[in-house]
């Protein structure tokens, strides 16, 4: 294993000091990678590495996305619901007048289809193979003078070809996803360092949803994230707990919205009860973590407390579709005992109450200091930082730039060698801001991101994508990085010369078998998809 | 996550939608092709000619003294040890004249070779001598003096200088990548074979190596996944085209081939085959050299083949951006050289000839006491073959074609 030299001078701040070790620290574990072109990201991240990091945290609302088109969840609701009601008319229409299946347009693509895509183990090959025009070879050329030097250009290279099956249109929750996906793709290829993009990937990953759920949760999953995290990510943890659990996408993915005190009226008139998901996983997953000293009762407990926690639906009537609505009817009455505590029945305060005591409890200033270490630095994270990063989120009330600034105060967050390797969605960024792509079309990205088994904002499960070694670092993982570095590099690499990406992406902290792998490689392309999967591009 | 999903959902890479002409393509690894989009106006000439031309660039640098033995050089066997090739024995070369010997992999050149419809230059390198793949393929293609040129290549250049006739109307995809050789103004289509689906084994082999020094834990996961998919694909003791340099170059020459035999299909076109820096285990007349050699050499036989009657007025200039060392390394191979061969092969050729001033391989006379030394400027077997075939003039070859190229004269006699 390498090890690590970092001057001490460094590590004070001297910035006439330059240590290309932790200036791989700055952009690979804190940051999203050097940018290729002029940046000058790796120079300046070794001149100051540090500081290099901090800067982003400075500016104010840094971590807010707004783009033209991105919208507020209730509207995207009213979008969702619309469509949704003209599928249902089509499918109604269509069975009334005897035609055996749906139209075309009909079929739920975003959901179901997808789920069940999910789970075929398809292979690249296949996949393409699938994916190809069958009768393609036989389509007259299009060799038309605008795409005859197609090849040649480089503003070309990471747009479509000509000839591309014909598709379908996307539908709307198609297009809302592929924009949001494109918003952050394309924040996370300009920002410097990507330190704030990365908490914000942190975050939304400990507090996630999955947009596989269903139409709603793949309508939201980006203003989930921007609505809920973002303005958070900077600010108290205790704030992001209830802007996230009273979140509609949230609130849909775990099934709150179902969920009825039994002995309320909307309980007591359809004769259902609890729903435990949402209660559960707030405990479980996002404050206290198993073992944080909660019990079944505790669980039932929140899940009453929260009942009524729910949105506006299609018809409007507890509020303007797709809002966070407190629905008396359907909240449990009467007082609740939650961890020792009594909580009075005060309506919707009485779940904001719960949620603010748990935000402060011994056990999830634990679980958040272990996650956030266990992200930044090693899989199994030094005892000491872990205890450090606890006190601080106690002490200061769970701020949550306190914890970041105190993770890279930290001399171990630099000093721990690069045991980790960067997920799937760090490296597909960190690869585009090397090659200087800035995304128009999230195509490639995601595309990426499902063969290399993290799609975007679609885990399998509530607990998130893993944060550990073993899950990414797997045979068939490595091996199709090599093939997604393979492919990048067939289009990318003739207008690069690999040994100025190695400075610019590693400089003098390569190793000298890099170096020479790199340089030794029999083509331009051979050797850019050597360097993305160099030890130095895949480790961080 | 406990079972990370290898699926795709409703976004796949657009590279694998697009271009891909068939599931064969798909599979190939490690080839491209592109070609000229217009016919040559002299193909309506009057005298009937019709002339084609096909430029293989061999991407890693041959080893010439492998694939055209000197094997009456007294000291060749030496220099080459454990995989000197030797005109006698289970795998003897084959005898091209007294003094040189082909390897054993290409029995369809050596035919060629005695039809009189292939030659071979050796002891030839372009003007670069420094041993840099990039900047050595730089130059080879680009035709100018030095790395850094990539805009345009020469046989572009070249092009450029042609009467431009018809647009081709073969049906071809536009690849994503175009060999440097033949980038620049005058209009290319692509094929499109480069959709790679997978990384060449080579550039695993490699990976893997690199894993091994610096990283274990990846070079075991790596190593895994590597033999997983090999076992997911059948019966991996099998050749697959994907995988296999040899039969992925067959396939990619049959397909030009195809188009370029139509009456409307391309004149000129270039592929690039990747695969020669057989820097350890290069193997002697077997081994991974021999089955590239053997790729090479059905390719060949593909387009003759192929190309039916066209054959008679065709010429392939086979090139490699430099030659290896005359000496094998500590790892049964050979490291990066100077001099090399650079081949010839079609009906045009005037063939059955090794054409060469041979320097020699006693120590005093290898370049910098390492590889064989250059004596025939590449530049002037191309010019020579773009002057007869093509009717460029030397003017133009020396200036635009070739930049400051004047002092490599154009080679008579290679076409006829």
């Amino acid at each position: 294993m390498r090890t690590f030299n970092i001057a001490a001078a460094t590590l004070k701040g001297n910035p006439m000091a330059r240590d290309s070790q932790a200036a791989l620290v700055a952009l690979n574990r804190f940051g999203l990678g050097a940018r290729g072109g002029a940046s000058g990201d790796f120079v300046n991240a070794a001149s100051d590495p540090r500081g290099f990091v901090k800067a982003e945290l400075d500016r104010p609302n840094g971590a807010l996305l707004e783009a033209p088109g991105l919208q507020s969840t209730p509207a995207l609701a009213q979008e969702v619901f619309a469509y949704q009601l003209e599928q249902k008319q089509a499918r109604e229409a269509a069975a009334k007048s005897g035609t055996a299946t749906p139209p075309p347009e009909a079929n739920p693509a975003p959901s179901a289809a997808d789920d069940k895509m999910q789970r075929r183990n398809l292979s690249l090959d296949r996949m393409a193979m699938e994916m190809s025009p069958k009768e393609s070879a036989k389509e007259p050329a299009k060799a038309s003078a605008e795409n005859a030097n197609a090849a040649m250009t480089p503003a070309d290279a990471m747009q479509p070809n000509a000839q591309k099956p014909p598709q379908s249109p996307l539908n709307v929750i198609q297009k809302t996803f592929r924009a949001e996906a494109l918003a952050r793709l394309q924040r996370a290829s300009l920002v410097d360092c990507g330190f704030t993009e990365r908490l914000v990937v942190f975050w939304s990953n400990h507090f996630c949803i999955s947009a596989n759920k269903g139409g709603l949760a793949r309508m939201w999953a980006g203003s989930f994230e921007r609505e809920a995290i973002r303005p958070h990510v900077l600010g108290r943890f205790a704030d992001m707990l209830k802007a996230v659990e009273q979140h509609p996408a949230m609130l849909f993915f775990l099934d709150n919205q179902q969920s009825l005190g039994p002995d309320s009226r909307a309980g007591q008139n359809r004769n259902r009860g609890l729903n435990e998901n949402l209660a559960r996983e707030i405990m479980e997953l996002h404050t206290l973590g198993v073992g944080g000293g909660y019990s079944q009762d505790d669980v039932t407990s929140l899940a009453r407390i929260i009942t009524g926690w729910t949105f506006a639906g299609r018809q409007g009537k507890l509020g303007t579709p797709g809002v966070f609505v407190f629905n008396a009817n359907a909240h449990e009455p009467g007082p609740q005992r939650l961890l020792g505590q009594l909580y009075e029945d005060n309506g919707v305060a009485q779940g904001e109450a719960a949620l603010g005591f748990i935000a402060r409890h011994p056990s999830t200033a634990k679980f958040v200091a272990t996650k956030f270490a266990r992200h930044f630095v090693s899989d199994d994270p030094p005892p000491a930082l872990v205890a450090r990063l606890r006190d601080v989120f106690s002490k200061t009330d769970g701020d949550l730039k306190a914890l970041a600034i105190a993770l890279l105060d930290s001399d171990e967050a630099w000093q721990a060698p690069p045991t980790k390797l960067r997920s799937p969605y760090e490296f597909v960024v960190a690869t585009g801001r090397l090659l200087s792509q800035m995304p128009q079309d999230p195509s490639r990205y995601l595309g990426g991101l499902n063969l290399l088994g993290q799609p975007l904002w679609s885990p399998a499960g509530p607990n998130g994508f893993a944060d550990t070694n073993a899950a990414w670092a797997a045979p068939e993982g490595m091996k199709l990085r090599l093939d997604i570095s393979a492919q990048v590099a067939s289009r990318l690499a003739d207008n690069v010369d690999p040994r100025d990406l190695l400075e610019l992406a590693v400089a003098d902290a390569a190793s000298p078998e890099t170096r020479r792998t790199i340089e030794r490689a029999e083509s331009r392309q051979q050797a850019l998809a050597l360097l993305l999967m160099s030890p130095e591009f895949q480790r961080r | 996550m406990e079972s990370p999903s290898k699926a795709t959902t409703m976004d796949c890479p657009e590279s694998l939608k697009s271009s891909a002409t068939s599931r064969r393509s798909l599979l190939l690894g490690g080839a491209s092709f592109a070609a000229w989009a217009y016919l040559p106006k002299f193909a309506r000439a009057a005298d009937g000619r019709d002339p084609r031309l096909v430029v293989v660039i061999l991407r890693g640098a041959l080893d010439g003294l492998a694939t055209v033995a000197p094997v009456g050089d007294p000291d060749y066997a030496g220099l080459h040890g454990s995989i000197a090739l030797t005109p006698d024995g289970p795998h003897a070369a084959l005898m091209l004249d007294s003094f040189f010997a082909l390897h054993p992999a290409m029995p369809e050149f050596a035919r060629m070779y005695r039809e009189k419809h292939a030659a071979i230059i050796h002891a030839v390198a372009t003007p670069y001598r420094d041993r840099s793949h990039f900047d050595g393929q730089d130059v080879l293609e680009s035709g100018f003096a030095g790395p850094g040129r990539v805009q345009s290549g020469w046989l572009n250049r070249a092009l450029e200088a042609l009467p431009r006739g018809d647009r081709v109307t073969t049906a071809l995809a536009v690849g994503p990548t175009t060999p440097l050789v033949l980038r620049g103004a005058a209009p290319t289509v692509g094929w499109a074979p480069v959709a790679l689906p997978q990384a060449a084994d080579d550039t695993a082999m490699r990976l893997v190596e690199l894993y091994s020094h610096r990283d274990p834990a990846l070079a075991s996961a790596l190593s895994q996944g590597l033999q997983l998919d090999k076992s997911a694909q059948g019966d991996d003791m099998k050749p697959k085209p994907g995988t296999n340099g040899a039969g992925a170059m067959r396939l990619v020459a049959r397909g030009a081939a195809k188009l370029m035999a139509a009456d409307d299909g391309p004149r000129i076109a270039a592929l690039a085959f990747d695969g020669w820096d057989t820097h350890a285990n290069e193997g002697g007349p077997v081994g991974r050299l021999a089955q590239l050699l053997s790729g090479l050499d059905g390719a060949l036989a593909e387009f003759e083949q192929g190309l039916g009657e066209r054959w008679r007025d065709t010429v392939i200039v086979v090139a490699t951006e430099f030659g290896r060392t005359a000496h094998i390394n500590g790892t049964e191979g050979t490291d990066h050289g100077t001099g090399t061969v650079a081949l010839l092969a079609g009906g045009a050729i005037k063939g059955g000839r090794v054409i060469s001033d041979w320097p020699g391989l006693k120590p005093a006379n290898l370049y910098q006491a390492r590889d064989l030394a250059p004596t025939t400027d590449l530049r002037a077997a191309l010019k020579g073959v773009l002057h007869d075939h093509l009717g460029l003039g030397e003017r133009v070859l020396a200036d635009n074609v070739f930049p400051d190229s004047a002092a490599a004269k154009p080679m008579k006699g290679l076409v006829g």
